[in-house]
Parts: structure tokens; sequence; C-alpha cells
């Protein structure tokens, strides 16, 4: 394997310093990690070194492709180019994005505006009604509620397979068939389980003593929600809203089945792409980079908020 | 007002979706102060006001389609003829069909067992390491890239070049076999094994959604179980064994039952890089070709009402074990 060289330089670091940080350890736990690491660690370290290469290495040939020249795409493989970065002869270019953004019959920067028109609706209109319906069911008293929570919650199990059919119908009978309205309702619908179940869960762990103390200087549900419970849930809104996006962005079978030719977003055009020049790899790599980047970027910055909502998506429901 | 339907320019796009949104917003508002009137109407109109959107929606298109399909799936192709448990008996019959479900089924066995066992491995021998941050986002980064996109990725990685003189292989996999002295292989075509090279690609996404889940369980455990561990003499894989899959055995049912249903209801990745040829068809695909493009809609409706029966049962066991380790706590 060509990919292990810089396993020797990480090892003894990982293995001297390791575990030391993050909290108070006795002498005695001291001393049992120095023995664990020392029997364990240099496998240990290098095993997790090749997996991380493994798990790297297919993105970063997507990429470095995406900047080589058409001609060097189709005659060599990528990692060819490393000896060359040292030698200044490796040649990059931007050609094969301009192609993809503005190519005819690629035109991937008017599919990009799509994606994003489609997004932003998707995202706010289920957190917000979600909102509402999670402070009904936790604040509000009403005959049927628990019933109905449940129902909502155990609809979350419909794989959106079996809506299709009927709400594509449902929409070319008024005429919206194809349309971003179409898009953002379904994409609405499909979030809105999970989203009150979540919110649901977040809401129900602030004190009741904060709602009640609301309630007992008169104020109304309505002002109870915004003023008290809104920005309480401002982190959880957050987890939810870059779930939500991540989903809608990254999403084919929606976009494939609701939206018109020429609402399509990137996820449907890069995957038409894939399957009608599925040889012409510059024009592939760089439209698949230029689908990547805006999810990339908005889970790079904020990995946090999205890794708690997951965990509590994951580990309550 | 056409536009509003159907847009044509970049600044008419947008405009929609302001449209959009301050419609929402309006509509929401309204909702919002007819309810606003405390003491004066009863509890259940401000019930009605929070949680009727959110229902009504659900109603409208999750529940009715549902039991639309349902009932279609008992007609024939222009859901015009009833024909019975025909379309199940072609599905569980037809030759065709059968390895449709035997592919599904080694994708759902396979893609959640591999990717929580790696991502638990990784999980482990990360944990507290110094450079864990780093070493988990290089995981997770797949989680956030589409499927569609992470097919494109795969696809370059398979590429497959003839063997010939004069020609080099642009796809690292077949330049490895060539490097080892190895004929390159067309890998999406030849069966069975293609579905495991598109089964690489569901592991390669969900590895990182394992070990976040198992990571955030693994440093759950109380610190003086491990202690007590490691003063009897438990070290390394004995550790791994006896203290840590036992006391992050929910985390493990979750994160299994979870990709398994994600694994059933994906088909993005068969689309985008075989089309399901090549024996390569899943039920999730299978759904879409009929619906969509061979215009079976009674065949499409059971296919996908096969698919909901599929995931309940991993559902019902995923919330069981959830009431189970919530009693222990």
């Amino acid at each position: 394997m060509s990919t292990t060289p810089p396993v020797p330089t990480t090892n003894p670091e990982t293995e001297d310093t390791a575990p030391v940080k993050e909290r108070k350890l006795t002498r005695l736990e001291k001393r049992a990690i120095a023995t664990k690491g020392r029997l364990t660690s240099p496998w240990a370290s290098l095993t997790a070194v090749i997996l991380a290469i493994l798990w790297t290495i297919p993105t970063v040939g997507l990429l470095v492709t995406s900047f080589r020249p058409e001609i060097d795409i189709r005659r060599s493989g990528w990692w060819t180019v490393i000896p060359g970065i040292f030698t200044g002869e490796t040649e990059f270019t931007l050609d094969n994005y301009d192609q993809a953004l503005y190519g005819s019959g690629t035109g991937l920067s008017e599919v990009f505006i799509n994606t994003f028109v489609i997004t932003i609706p998707a995202v706010i209109i289920p957190i917000t009604v979600a909102l509402l319906a999670a402070y009904g069911f936790a604040w509000i008293e009403f005959p049927g509620r628990n019933l109905l929570f449940v129902a909502v919650f155990a609809l979350q199990v419909v794989p959106i397979q079996v809506t299709l059919v009927p709400l594509l119908t449902n929409y070319n009978n008024w005429g919206m068939a194809g349309s971003f309205w179409a898009v953002w309702l379904s994409h609405s619908i499909f979030a809105l389980p999970l989203a009150v179940f979540l919110l649901h869960n977040f809401m129900k762990d602030i004190p009741r003593s904060l709602v009640e103390a609301a309630r007992v200087d008169g104020a109304g549900h309505v002002k109870i929600f915004f003023r008290v419970l809104f920005p309480l849930l401002v982190p959880a809104i957050a987890a939810f809203g870059i779930f939500q996006f991540l989903w809608v962005w990254n999403d084919l079978l929606v976009g494939l089945t609701f939206a018109a030719p020429e609402y399509r977003p990137l996820t449907v055009a890069v995957a038409e792409l894939a399957g009608t020049r599925g040889g012409d790899w510059h024009i592939l790599t760089a439209g698949a980079f230029i689908s990547m980047i805006v999810p990339l970027i908005v889970f790079l910055l904020l990995q946090r908020y999205f890794v708690r909502g997951m965990l509590a998506g994951a580990v309550k429901g | 007002m056409d536009w509003l339907l159907n847009p044509d320019t970049v600044t008419q796009k947008f405009v929609v979706m302001g449209v959009g949104i301050a419609l929402f917003v309006a509509v929401m508002s309204l909702i919002l102060f007819l309810v606003d009137r405390p003491k004066r109407i009863p509890s259940w109109v401000v019930a009605v006001g929070f949680v009727g959107p959110a229902l009504l929606l659900i109603a409208y298109g999750l529940l009715r389609p549902g039991l639309e399909t349902l009932y279609n799936s008992f007609f024939n192709r222009t859901t015009t003829e009833f024909v019975g448990l025909d379309n199940y008996v072609t599905m569980f019959t037809g030759a065709q069909f059968q390895k449709v479900l035997v592919v599904t089924a080694a994708w759902v066995v396979l893609a959640p067992l591999v990717s929580t066992f790696v991502g638990l491995v990784y999980a482990v021998l990360v944990d507290r390491a110094r450079f864990e941050k780093v070493a988990k986002t290089l995981i997770f980064i797949p989680m956030a890239i589409s499927m569609v996109g992470a097919s494109i990725i795969w696809g370059f990685v398979y590429e497959f070049r003839p063997d010939q003189p004069g020609i080099e292989q642009i796809g690292l996999l077949n330049q490895l076999l060539v490097w080892l002295g190895l004929p390159p292989q067309q890998f999406l075509i030849g069966e069975p094994w293609n579905t495991g090279f598109l089964i690489v690609v569901m592991i390669w996404i969900q590895t990182g959604f394992a070990m976040t889940v198992l990571a955030a369980a693994i440093k759950a455990i109380p610190d003086d179980i491990v202690e007590a561990a490691r003063l009897d003499g438990l070290h390394g894989m004995g550790m791994f064994r006896y203290i840590t899959v036992p006391s992050i055995r929910p985390a493990l049912v979750v994160v299994l039952t979870t990709i398994a249903m994600t694994t059933l209801k994906a088909f993005d990745i068969v689309r985008t890089m075989t089309g399901g040829q090549f024996g390569t068809q899943i039920i999730a695909n299978e759904f879409y070709t009929q619906a969509f493009r061979q215009n079976n809609q009674g065949l499409a409706a059971a296919l996908a009402v096969v698919l909901f029966i599929l995931v309940v049962p991993i559902v019902a066991y995923n919330v069981r074990q959830m009431r189970r380790s919530e009693e222990i706590r």
C-alpha cells in the first residue's frame, strides 16, 4: 500500500500525550492508562489512521480531479499529480467548473439557484409548524392529546415512497405539479413527524415552573411561546434546522418526483449527468463538488449543533 | 400571476420564494392572532390553533396518501380494475422480483452490520486520543454529502479502463489491482459482487453516524465501572468485550436499526451508479421504476406497501429496546 507513510510520525505522539488532558486523573488511573497505552496504542493508532485515510481518499481523489485539465483526466489517474506538485509541473485549472456551471447542457449555476430556492422555505416552514405543534402537545391540555401525539410519532415510520403517487395526482389536479410550491409542501410534510417529536422532547425538558410563572402573570399561550420558550429553544431549533437543511439539499427522491425539469435541484441534475455523460469525469467531478460545497461548509461550521440534533433524534427515537 | 407558479428568471424565482415565505408567515400569524384571547375562548380552540396546522398537513400528506396507496395496491396497473392480491403474488413469485428481494436483504443486513462494526472500532480507537476531533470529522464528513455525490465519488474510484498497453487506469481501485499485478475489473457489472461494491458506498456514508452515536455512548460509561474493571486486570480487547460493548448495547441497537431503515428506503446509490441494471435492483428503486417509468401503479403501490411493512418490525424493535433501557435507568 502506498497510502500509509504518515503512520510512523503520528504514532509516538498519540502514545505519549493522548489521554491525560481532559479531566483530573488519579495516579492509579494514569498508570493504568499508561499500561494500556503501551500495550495497544501502536496498533490502535495504526488502525485508526488507516481507516481515516481510507475514508478520506475517495473525496480527495474527486476534489483533485475536478481541478485537472480534461485531457489529463482522461490520460492518467489523479494520484499522478503528486510528484508534479513538488516540481511545479502539475497543471490545475478552473475550466471544469466553468463548463459545469455555465456550459450548455449542464448549466449548474441555474440549478444551484433552484436548490437554494427549494431549501430555504423547506427548512423554515416545517420548523415553524412543528414548533407550534410541539408547544401544543407539551403545554396545552386538550382531549385526545396523548393519542394524537403517539399517532404523529408513529407516522415517522411511513416511507415517503408510499405517499408519492397520490400526492402527485393531487398536485396535478390543482395545477401546481412541478412548481416550487409542490416541492416545498412535500418537503414540509415529510419533515413534520420527526420535527414535532424532536422539538417536543426538547420542550418537555424546560422546567414547568417557568411556564407556570408566566401563566400566573397573565400571559397567554402565544406570549409564553414567544417570550419564555422560544429563546430557550434556539439550540434545538438550530440542531433540527441544520438537519433539515442537509436533508433537503441532499434529497433526490422528492426533487425527482415533484420538481419540473426547469426547477430541478442539484442532486437531480448531477444524477442526470452521471447517466448521460458517465465518462466525462471532468464535468462529473466538478458538478459533484458544486453540489457538495454548501452542505460541507454548513456542516463543518455547525458540526456541534448537527451532532446534538442527531444524537437527540437517534437516541430518543 | 402565472409567474408565481412558473417563474422564468432568477429574480422571479427569488421573488416566488419571498412570496411563499411571506404567505406562510401571514397565515401562521393570523392563526396565532385569532387564538390569542386568553380566558375568552376554550382551551381546545387554542390547541387547534397550535397543533392544527401540523395535524392537517400530516393527515393530508402522509395518512391519506398512505391509505390510498394501500388501496391501490389491490388494483391493476391503471388502478381501474380490482385484482386482489395479484400484485403481491407477482412480487413474491416472479423470478425477477425475488432477486430484487434477495438483493435488498443483502443491503439491509450488510450495510448496518459493517458500518456499525467499523464505527464502533473507530470510536473506541480515537476515544480520548490526541486528534480525536479531527479524526472524527474525517469519518463523519460523508454524512454531509448527498448520496448522489457519494455515488459519483465512488463511481470514480471504481472506474474501469480496458486492459491494453498505453491505457492507464484512472480509477484508484483498478490502479491498485494493476500495481498488484492483477487484471482490472468492471466492479459495477460483475454479479453478485457489484451489489457489494454498491453497499460499500452506503457503509462509507453511515459509518460516521454509527461512530458519532457510539462515541457519545462510550463517553457516558461511568468512570468507576471502567476503573473497577482495570483494577480487575482488564485491558484492551477484554475491556472492549466485557465492559464497552455491554454498556452501550442500547445505543448499538439504535444505530443498527436506524441504518437498516435508511438503507431500506434509499434508492439514490443504486439509481445513480447502475440504474438497477446488472442484477443490482432493490425494492426502493424498483418502486420508482414501476411508478414513474413503467407506469404500473398497482405494482408500484404494492412495492411501497411492502417497504412500509418491512420498516415496521425494525422500528418496533427499536422502540422496545428504548423502553427497556429507559426502565433500567
